[in-house]
């Protein structure tokens, strides 16, 4: 499989997006934010960072960069896309994801692991996440309270399009478990199609062994990628 | 010409810099505030032309990019 990762001035997790892409056994490329095409891939990452320095609001500038323009068509047609961090900061801002991503209501940056509780297993990006499973993967962000209007977050829950929760070691959605004051401790999300998500924590930061601790945010990868296996597969007779 | 545009959160949308600002207002003994909202402001210099026309240019652009609906309002002025 092929992944794009697009590349904006003030991304910076470009490289390890790129780095899981390979360590999973497939191909990566970066795409610049002036390219205007994504070309010949099977998945899309908008990485995380600080893209045109968080100017005005996050990803509010870099969703009118030419390149977004080849992501929105991608995903119109179904192609799988995935933000990180600011990439979900600017997924939302295209309208690709509904709802926004506004200031920590600790108004600190929070650099800290976390666990996620997967909420849904039915989707590209959480389907090879073990039933029951708490992901520790890392936040590093000072804009990652989720916000959706009452109508949106009702959306959100009856088509199941919450995919990851903030939660305690236990597995709980408590408040204190919560970092940055998100509706309903979400942490990610995909579109009403399922075929675009976004999510404030950084699996590509935990998907070694060697760099630290776990490498629970492999599977979040391994996930887009079965799906992407199984759609190349010719359908069961 | 000139325009003048001031965008604040949404009163339904969670403004942690509104409630800080708020509380070190009571803690400085500041009296009688209710509440407090940070938002932003942006000064567009034009160049002389129809006025509704650039109105609603930039009421677009307030729109689309200037502002975010979801979690903002905006104000314009033109002068």
């Amino acid at each position: 499989m092929k992944f794009a990762v697009l590349q904006f001035p003030g991304s910076n997790s470009d490289q390890d997006c790129v780095y899981t892409v390979r360590l999973c056994g497939h191909q990566a490329e970066l795409r610049w934010h002036k390219d205007t095409s994504i070309g010949d891939v099977d998945a899309v990452l908008v990485p995380g960072g600080f893209s045109y320095g968080d100017y005005l609001r996050t990803g509010a500038i870099a969703r009118f960069s030419p390149i977004m323009q080849s992501v929105q068509a991608f995903a119109a047609e179904g192609g799988l896309v995935l933000g990180i961090c600011n990439g979900f900061q600017i997924l939302c801002e295209a309208g690709l994801l509904p709802g926004a991503l506004i200031r920590n209501r600790s108004l600190q940056f929070r650099c800290e692991p976390v666990h996620l509780k997967t909420a849904t297993h039915d989707s590209a990006f959480t389907g090879e996440i073990p039933e029951g499973k708490l992901l520790q993967v890392p936040i590093a962000h000072g804009e990652g309270c989720y916000f959706a209007d009452a109508e949106t977050l009702a959306s959100l829950k009856a088509n199941n399009q919450i995919l990851w929760q903030y939660a305690n070691a236990q597995g709980e959605l408590t408040e204190d478990a919560n970092p940055n004051g998100s509706l309903e401790n979400i942490a990610g999300i995909c579109n009403e199609r399922r075929n675009v998500a976004g999510l404030m924590p950084h699996p590509e930061r935990a998907s070694e062994v060697l760099m630290g601790g776990l490498a629970d945010g492999k599977l979040i990868f391994d996930s887009m990628i079965a799906a992407l296996e199984k759609r190349t597969q010719p359908a069961a007779a | 010409m000139k325009a003048k545009i001031i965008i604040t959160p949404k009163k339904a949308v969670l403004d942690p810099q509104g409630k800080t600002v708020e509380s070190a207002l009571a803690h400085m003994g500041y009296q009688g505030v209710q509440g407090v909202h940070v938002g932003k402001y942006i000064e567009i210099d034009l160049a002389d032309g129809d006025r509704d026309a650039t109105r609603k240019q930039i009421d677009d652009a307030c729109h689309k990019f200037l502002s975010n609906p979801v979690i903002e309002d905006y104000h314009l002025e033109l002068e």
